[in-house]
């Protein structure tokens, strides 16, 4: 699949900020006052302006409105109310801790689980496609959840929560990847099913129906990206999940190895979210001949 | 509403002939002309005359080579369109409800006042049967000319889906799918018509003919028996030339 800036962007950046809600309306830290704005400020920056950059991939975003009525069947439907509802939830929530230093608990708790529900939901507009079988697992809500807690805790720095989610994480990461490697044989289709003319060896693509190429190609069969894929693993599992947990694990860590900390894991999860698209192969490919 | 009717009424939707097809992709172009001049945007080409042509289609003609175990190979050409899945997971992930599945009829559209263009739809559909225009900033899909074959202002026999009407070799039908007795029930019964990608559990409502298998050379070749080669060794001009070469 074509791995879209503004989608990796903004699946990393709000997945960040989300997280980092999560583990604000849980009041860990418990902070109020000049603090819990420096914090609220920073969780709204990531999770609305990744929504934003979300709205950069749309042709219409001028309708973006009508994505709310849908929610009975479309889980892009679902994000957007979850994604809402967290917000202003939470901005309750901060409204109270900041300005009146008092935390209504229960609000947090309301705002943290729908911030987890959006991060999920999120992770079920990729998980429901069966046409893209890496995706298509019970792995990519679990990874994409457990990346986004990762760094929520990071960021609202949790350091003992951090490191288990890091680790956690980490694993989970390379999991959805090795299981991922194997999904596509699974599921199953080849350019015999696909043509429905008979086994494969047997029958090979010809001719494409076009002599340039087409909008199927550019989003669905992107193999630019696939390049360095296992560089780019471990650059994501590096700088993603190791390097953020060996720095927090130093004791007595100061804030600018949080800093560096978070800094590593945003441009690791950015590699993740780079090869979470561009090594999903889509089975529209084997019309064109891909995988033989 | 994304949400997919229980049954439909009808089951419109095409059968392709996969051993007439001749894969002159004339319903390709009849498809592109016919949508782009009428319902909804029109069908955008981006740099047509340039180096890098490229545009939106709703329908396109793959071609394939069989290699049997025995006997030659064979082309095979591959119309491909939206198969109007009755199960068709490009509607149920539309976030607007721009994507929607007929109850009266099954045809599968877009309502593009209402599409946000987030092209996720496309990401859908394992067919590849969806394109969003560059242009208009819409998907785009085959609408089984919905607006031909309804339409009382065209002359009967136009009433059916620019592709069909066009096809020089008869290789595609209309018709209703969900009654067993009508043409096109009849003629995927008699043929053997199949599903693509059934596993998948799209349901889709257009069925693919099978190329019938070709006359294998064995079978043709019953005088050549009685047309062996009367001389083995060349007689006569040929004979001496043979011999002379031979000797230098
Ligand atoms: S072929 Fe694709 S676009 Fe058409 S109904 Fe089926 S899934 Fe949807
Ligand atoms: S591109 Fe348009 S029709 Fe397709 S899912 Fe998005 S809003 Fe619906």
């Amino acid at each position: 699949m074509h791995p879209a800036p503004s989608v990796i962007i903004f699946t990393t950046l709000s997945g960040l900020g989300f997280g980092l809600l999560v583990f604000l309306g849980l009041g860990l830290p418990p902070v109020t006052g000049w603090v819990a704005f420096v914090f609220f400020l920073i969780a709204y920056a990531l999770a609305v302006g990744g929504l934003l950059a979300s709205t950069f991939h749309l042709g219409h975003p001028e309708r973006a409105l009508k994505a709310f009525s849908q929610w009975r069947t479309s889980w892009l439907s679902r994000e957007a109310w979850a994604a809402v509802a967290a917000l202003v939830i939470m901005a309750l929530y901060a409204l109270g801790a900041v300005f009146f230093d008092t935390r209504i608990s229960a609000l947090g708790w309301l705002g943290a689980g729908l911030s987890f529900a959006t991060v999920i939901t999120t992770a079920m507009i990729y998980t429901q496609i069966k046409a893209v079988p890496r995706w298509h697992q019970a792995l990519t809500p679990l990874h994409l959840s457990t990346a986004s807690l990762a760094g929520g805790a990071l960021l609202a720095g949790q350091i003992t929560i951090a490191q288990i989610l890091l680790f956690l994480a980490g694993i989970i990461q390379i999991a959805h990847w090795l299981r991922g490697d194997q999904r596509f044989g699974e599921a199953g289709q080849s350019i015999a099913s696909a043509t429905g003319l008979g086994s494969p060896g047997r029958i090979r693509a010809f001719e494409a129906p076009h002599t340039g190429t087409n909008y199927l190609l550019r989003e669905m069969v992107h193999v630019v990206g696939r390049k360095h894929a296992q560089r780019l693993r471990l650059i994501a599992l590096g700088l993603g999940f190791a390097l953020p947990l060996g720095l927090i694990m130093i004791p007595g860590a100061s804030h600018g190895l949080g800093g560096l900390a978070v800094l590593s894991h945003i441009l690791g999860m950015l590699a993740s979210r780079w090869l979470f698209f561009a090594q999903a192969e889509h089975v529209v490919g084997l019309y064109y001949g891909a995988r033989g | 509403m994304t949400s997919l009717p229980e049954t439909t009424q009808r089951k419109l939707g095409l059968v392709i002939d996969l051993d007439t097809c001749v894969g002159c992709h004339a319903c390709v172009i009849a498809c592109k002309g016919w949508n782009t001049e009428n319902y909804g945007a029109p069908l955008s080409d981006q740099d047509p005359y340039g180096a890098a042509p490229s545009g939106t289609f709703l329908n396109r003609v793959h071609s394939y080579e069989i290699t049997p175990p025995h006997g030659q190979a064979q082309l095979v050409h591959f119309p491909k369109s939206c198969l109007h899945c009755e199960d068709a997971p490009c509607v149920t992930v539309c976030p607007t409800g721009a994507s929607y599945k007929r109850s009266e009829d099954g045809i599968v559209l877009v309502n593009e006042s209402d599409c946000i263009g987030c092209g996720l739809c496309a990401w859908a559909c394992p067919y590849g049967a969806r394109e969003m225009d560059p242009t208009a900033k819409v998907m785009k899909k085959c609408t089984l000319c919905v607006d031909r074959i309804y339409n009382e202002n065209l002359p009967e026999e136009d009433r059916t889906p620019a592709c069909v009407r066009t096809c020089p070799a008869g290789a595609r039908h209309f018709g209703d799918l969900g009654d067993p007795d009508s043409d096109v029930s009849q003629l995927v019964a008699a043929r053997g018509g199949f599903d693509l990608m059934p596993d998948l559990g799209t349901k889709p409502v257009n069925k693919y003919l099978p190329p019938r298998p070709k006359d294998q050379w064995e079978e043709t070749d019953i005088l050549a028996p009685f047309l062996e080669p009367v001389a083995e060794s060349p007689q006569g001009f040929l004979g001496w030339l043979d011999r002379a070469l031979e000797r230098l």
